[in-house]
């Protein structure tokens, strides 16, 4: 190879050292400013009994990870974290993948139907809530819910302040739901637009029946790696569920203390009147490390990064 | 789409598929009925009179369409819809127009720079998407607060610019860049700037395209962190100002459904418009892989 001296200045190691950075380094300097710092700043923090202030000197030690995980009220929104993602994984899996199946097997429309079931994608909760809240699930006068029950006879259910059968829970399953499996729909079509029209040859020409037995030995088997994927970010989205919670239980004479997922409590602890941005920080490290335990298992438990067979 | 699948001679088996098409189309009409039902309403409740809202006697229409609502939204002096509006559309277009650039720029690098430490910033980078955003905002509100930016554009803005996510697609897109492309711009004596933006970008706008979208509805959609910076009134989000108004016993439920409304509106539109480069772009992105 014959370098012409413009080619190899371009070339040289050094320089493309030097634009390796001028390409990812402000890119690079934003995340450590915004993402790598407040982590540090948030353990530091979690340390410390910091009311109100970021500079804080009185250090406590481990206390505020002791009263964090002594708190009733942070160990329910555990439970309530757990109780939620138990219905929306689940939930969000089942559907997402029956409406790519069906989808995927449409000769027509297939677009038109991919199109509504994606729509509520560009809702946000803010907006979805406000229907579920006041339009679909409205207490007694008014409300789609109560007037189509009202149609069989059922009397009408205040359905977000009932607790005794907790009826919230289906207002705040079915917002996500909503807005999500489309989402969800999108990637399991785009598995099993990857699974080679070979395979489904071949179980038709050994004799399984199209159906359940092709979707049982062939399909599911072949959407692996995209269901772990999937089921992964479920749970990572579950842990993070703020906004339908914030939006359909606050009130204006305040959030009620049952049904606070961990992001609600700690925007309370750390961002509400006492502004306990220590134990805040705490709580969210604890939220960080179960997050990073719960998501390093389920990789393993599934295998994630193992090859398909 | 895959082939479908042999059929057998016996006519029971033809009957039995025929059937199980006919259920499956009977079923996503159904779904996608009640898919669409809550946009129904959204448009229903944001044209009908309070008093249609809240009859007991709930009907399908509303007695009458009353478009005045879009005008007493906006004539509204207790509602600060319009600023809520434009603070919204800024945000959302300087954070895709930031992380479009921060993020392809990243990614190229990332993907077509030879540098020896590069797959070490690639993880480091790719870490910071395991560390769930959400988990951050009080580290990160602590920060922004000390910078002064809290109630600022600039605190509403900045922050969001650096997505892990934006970076990763750009990379695992640029890794299946033609090479031959660039190699001729090499040739011509374009460095690796001038290449990138007379050569990669020109030839990448589907990609750009399905990522601005994705950034853009985020941008648009997103609540906790304008809750958390956007304290003053003025700072306010559209989504900020509709879920103050949810809880608050000022507004009127026809103007908060119409407000509502009016919010999906630019959304839709880019929606619709870029639909088909979302889709590509999650299928492209090996977010599933």
């Amino acid at each position: 190879m014959t370098h012409t001296p413009l080619k190899s200045r371009l070339l040289g190691t050094q320089n493309r050292t030097l634009w390796f950075w001028v390409f990812v380094g402000p890119f690079a300097l934003g995340l450590v400013l915004f993402t790598y710092v407040p982590l540090a700043w948030s353990v530091y923090l979690s340390f410390f009994d910091a009311h109100n202030t970021v500079s804080p000197d009185d250090f406590v030690g481990f206390d505020n990870y002791t009263s964090m995980l002594r708190n009733d009220a942070f160990t329910d929104s555990l439970v309530t974290f757990a109780v939620f993602s138990a219905f929306i994984v689940p939930t969000t899996f089942v559907l997402s993948l029956a409406l790519a199946l069906m989808v995927n097997r449409l000769r027509r429309a297939q677009a038109f139907f991919r199109s509504v079931f994606f729509l509520p994608a560009a809702c946000s909760y803010v907006v979805a809530a406000m229907i579920w809240k006041l339009s679909i699930f409205n207490g007694v006068r008014f409300g789609l819910a109560n007037t189509v029950l009202g149609w069989f006879g059922v009397d009408q259910t205040a359905w977000l302040s009932t607790t005794d059968p907790p009826w919230y829970w289906l207002v705040i399953v079915t917002v996500r739901l909503w807005l999500q499996a489309g989402f969800y729909m999108i990637l399991f079509l785009a598995g099993l637009q990857r699974i080679s029209p070979t395979l489904y040859e071949a179980a038709a020409v050994d004799g399984a029946r199209p159906g359940w037995q092709v979707l049982r030995h062939i399909t599911l088997p072949q959407l692996r790696a995209t269901s772990v994927a999937v089921t992964l970010l479920l749970v990572i989205n579950a842990f993070q569920a703020f906004d339908e919670f914030y939006n359909l239980l606050s009130t204006s004479s305040g959030y009620p203390p049952h049904a606070r997922p961990p992001l609600v409590y700690l925007y309370y602890t750390a961002l509400g009147r006492e502004q306990n941005l220590g134990l805040g920080s705490a709580g969210a490290v604890l939220l960080a490390l179960i997050i990073a335990v719960v998501t390093i298992g389920q990789a393993r438990w599934f295998g994630l990064g193992r090859k398909e067979d | 789409m895959t082939a479908p699948l042999r059929q057998s001679h016996r006519s029971t088996d033809d009957a039995l598929v025929r059937a199980g098409r006919a259920l499956r189309v009977v079923l996503l009409v159904a779904l996608a009925l009640l898919f669409l039902i809550p946009f129904y309403l959204l448009v229903r409740n944001g044209l009908a009179s309070e008093d249609d809202i809240t009859s007991p006697d709930w009907t399908f229409f509303p007695s009458t369409l009353h478009w005045s609502n879009i005008s007493e939204l906006f004539d509204d002096p207790t509602v600060p819809m319009a600023r809520a509006l434009l603070n919204s559309s800024l945000i959302a277009v300087a954070t895709t127009i930031g992380t479009l650039l921060l993020a392809s720029l990243a990614g190229y690098g990332l993907a077509r720079i030879p540098y020896r430490y590069a797959d070490h910033v690639f993880y480091a980078i790719l870490g910071t998407m395991m560390v769930p955003a959400a988990v951050t905002f009080v580290p990160s509100f602590v920060l922004v607060s000390s910078l002064g930016w809290v109630s600022t554009l600039r605190g509403l803005i900045v922050p969001t610019l650096f997505s892990a996510f934006a970076c990763f697609v750009f990379r695992q897109y640029f890794l299946g860049f033609p090479r031959e492309l660039e190699d001729a711009a090499r040739v011509d004596g374009l460095g690796y700037w001038r290449t990138y933006w007379r050569v990669v970008v020109p030839n990448s706008r589907p990609v750009f395209a399905a990522v601005g979208t994705i950034v853009f509805i985020g941008a648009w959609n997103s609540f906790l962190w304008p809750l958390v910076i956007g304290q003053d009134r003025d700072a306010w989000t559209v989504q900020v100002a509709l879920a103050t108004f949810t809880t608050s016993q000022v507004i009127r439920l026809h103007v908060l459904f119409v407000a509502a409304a009016v919010s999906i509106v630019p959304l839709l539109v880019v929606f619709l418009f870029f639909q088909r480069w979302i889709v590509a772009g999650v299928e492209r992105s090996g977010i599933d892989d």
